[in-house]
């Protein structure tokens, strides 16, 4: 059972059979004036139709790009560039996606100047903190729609009235909510806003970005001007074409799925923690995304416990350093305040509309016998270990020190 | 995460994996912070380590480095034992993702802890 739909998702069905012809016989370019080029444009078109109703947008105002991450780079690095004369202060959130967090990161080197508002143990983030930071040269507001750890949704219409009472643009990442939580852009006071097709059942490789109209910004793909001049390169016909049918079915069942995936959701969580002792819900109980829960377990660590759910057919992830290429502790928990060795122990369950089948009782069962087990071996478990004197004698070298 | 069946193995059926109460040494090397913790308990009889057993907190490489290394110390006098590396558990493991090797291969130090605990309690 694959329970890592945040991480990405299964084409579905219906997807792939609107994405086939566009992988062989209708490979026209789109800018071309040819009849089979006039198809992929008619294609890539509807396709942006799609996207534009699934947020309250007008057409003209999607644009596509290779993903989230150049979605979230362009949307930040292009309006950093093009209002740099303004100012170049920047607000944001501290549990933002690495997308975001990284392309502040690159502005910082080039002297903008990023605040990192705070977000408390709930995940979110506090309006005042956000009305504080802002200064006369506050250019941009980027603060995610929907966490993608531990699930928790920000105040983004009360963000969006603010930036805009203050002249500031506000963009958000809505990778993980696009599709799953309703989004307009008009009512909740959006500039720009970043999706992604492979969280939502379409395929890799392709996203958009929504630009309200006579919003400015400066391209990052330079070249012959396709997508208006602001993402150049030949379009992914046969990926735009699959990414507006999953939006469109996402968009159109988005009430009954929300509905259907919160049930499961909130039966894992309420069996989960009823069940193993130790056990903590991360993350906000009522503002949060319907397919997620983030939990957490006192004295074992997380990539253990998902080689051991894995062999029992579970497919999940952790924010354990141990699990990540850089050895990182999530940040995005850290943020919370955890405590270092909670962060290490804990487990995101992200569900998808064909997570229906999934038998909840089996899957606690063995998640609580893991997590059992693990604490048996665990030296942190039902002992007084004053670990504080034994911290890292011989690791010297270790970058987490 | 790229371990080797070795790895695996250990890790699903760990080895001498108990709280050891009449131990004679005991170490605890690592980190919760960075996510490994491992605690060494060793029992001596004649300079040589008669039985040995750990508990470790932590990820696939750091539970499967601590079972090894269980296997490899038992029999050994302790002079043998403190000479058992890192290199060694990993290499006995068919090797370990080479960025594992330094924060999870804990168990070499963790091995040498409990041995000079035990120097340390037992000098008459």
């Amino acid at each position: 059972m694959y329970l890592d739909n945040s991480a990405t998702t299964k084409i579905s069905d219906e997807v792939f059979e609107e994405m086939l012809p566009y992988l062989k016989d209708e490979f026209g370019n789109p800018s071309t004036l040819y009849s089979i080029g006039r198809e992929s444009k008619k294609a890539l078109e509807e396709a942006r139709q799609r996207i534009a109703d699934s947020i309250n947008a007008k057409k003209d105002e999607i644009i596509f790009t290779g993903g989230g991450s150049e979605s979230d780079n362009l949307a930040i690095k292009g309006i950093a560039f093009k209002l740099q004369k303004k100012g170049k202060h920047i607000i944001t959130s501290e549990i933002e996606h690495p997308a975001v967090k990284e392309s502040l990161h690159f502005l910082e080197s080039l002297d903008f100047k990023v605040t990192y508002l705070p977000v408390y143990e709930n995940g979110i983030i506090k309006i005042e903190d956000l009305i504080e930071a802002i200064t006369p040269e506050t250019i941009l507001i980027t603060i995610m729609h929907g966490n993608n750890e531990i699930g928790s949704l920000q105040p983004i219409e009360e963000i969006g009235r603010i930036a805009h009472e203050n002249g500031i643009l506000f963009h958000t990442d809505a990778v993980q909510t696009f599709g799953k939580v309703k989004i307009d852009v008009e009512k909740q006071n959006i500039d720009l806003l970043s999706v992604s097709s492979h969280k939502i059942n379409g395929p890799k490789g392709v996203g958009a970005i929504y630009i309200k109209k006579g919003v400015r910004l400066v391209p990052l793909i330079h070249g012959g001007g396709q997508e208006r001049g602001i993402r150049a390169g030949t379009e992914n016909v046969a990926g735009i074409v699959g990414f507006g049918k999953a939006a469109e079915l996402a968009t159109s069942k988005l009430d009954e799925h929300a509905e259907k995936l919160s049930k499961i959701r909130d039966e894992i969580v309420e069996k989960v923690l009823n069940t193993i002792p130790e056990s903590y819900l991360n993350g906000d109980v009522n503002q949060r995304l319907p397919n997620l829960a983030n939990i957490r377990f006192k004295a074992i660590e997380g990539e253990s416990l998902i080689l051991l759910l894995d062999a029992k057919g579970y497919q999940a992830s952790t924010g354990s350093a141990c699990s990540s290429n850089k050895l990182e502790a999530s940040p995005v928990l850290t943020a919370l305040g955890l405590d270092p060795v909670d962060v290490h122990g804990s487990l995101r369950i992200s569900l998808a509309p064909e997570s229906d089948e999934f038998d909840v009782d089996e899957f606690v069962d063995i998640l609580s016998e893991a997590v059992a087990r693990l604490r048996e071996m665990s030296p942190l478990w039902n002992q007084e270990l004053d670990y504080d004197g034994v911290m890292c004698k011989k690791h010297d070298d270790c970058r987490m020190c | 995460m790229d371990y080797s069946e070795k790895v695996m193995d250990h890790f699903a059926n760990p080895r001498n994996c108990r709280k050891m109460e009449d131990a004679d040494g005991v170490g605890t090397v690592g980190n919760p912070t960075c996510g490994d913790l491992m605690t060494i308990y060793i029992k001596v009889e004649d300079d040589k380590i008669e039985d040995i057993s750990f508990q470790t907190f932590g990820c696939g490489a750091a539970i499967a480095t601590s079972s090894m290394i269980t296997e490899i110390a038992v029999g050994k006098t302790l002079e043998e034992a403190l000479n058992i590396s890192r290199n060694d558990v990993a290499e006995e493991l068919d090797g370990l993702p080479p960025v594992k090797m330094h924060c999870s291969n804990l168990a070499a130090d963790g091995l040498q802890a409990a041995i000079e605990n035990y120097y340390e309690t037992h000098q008459s």
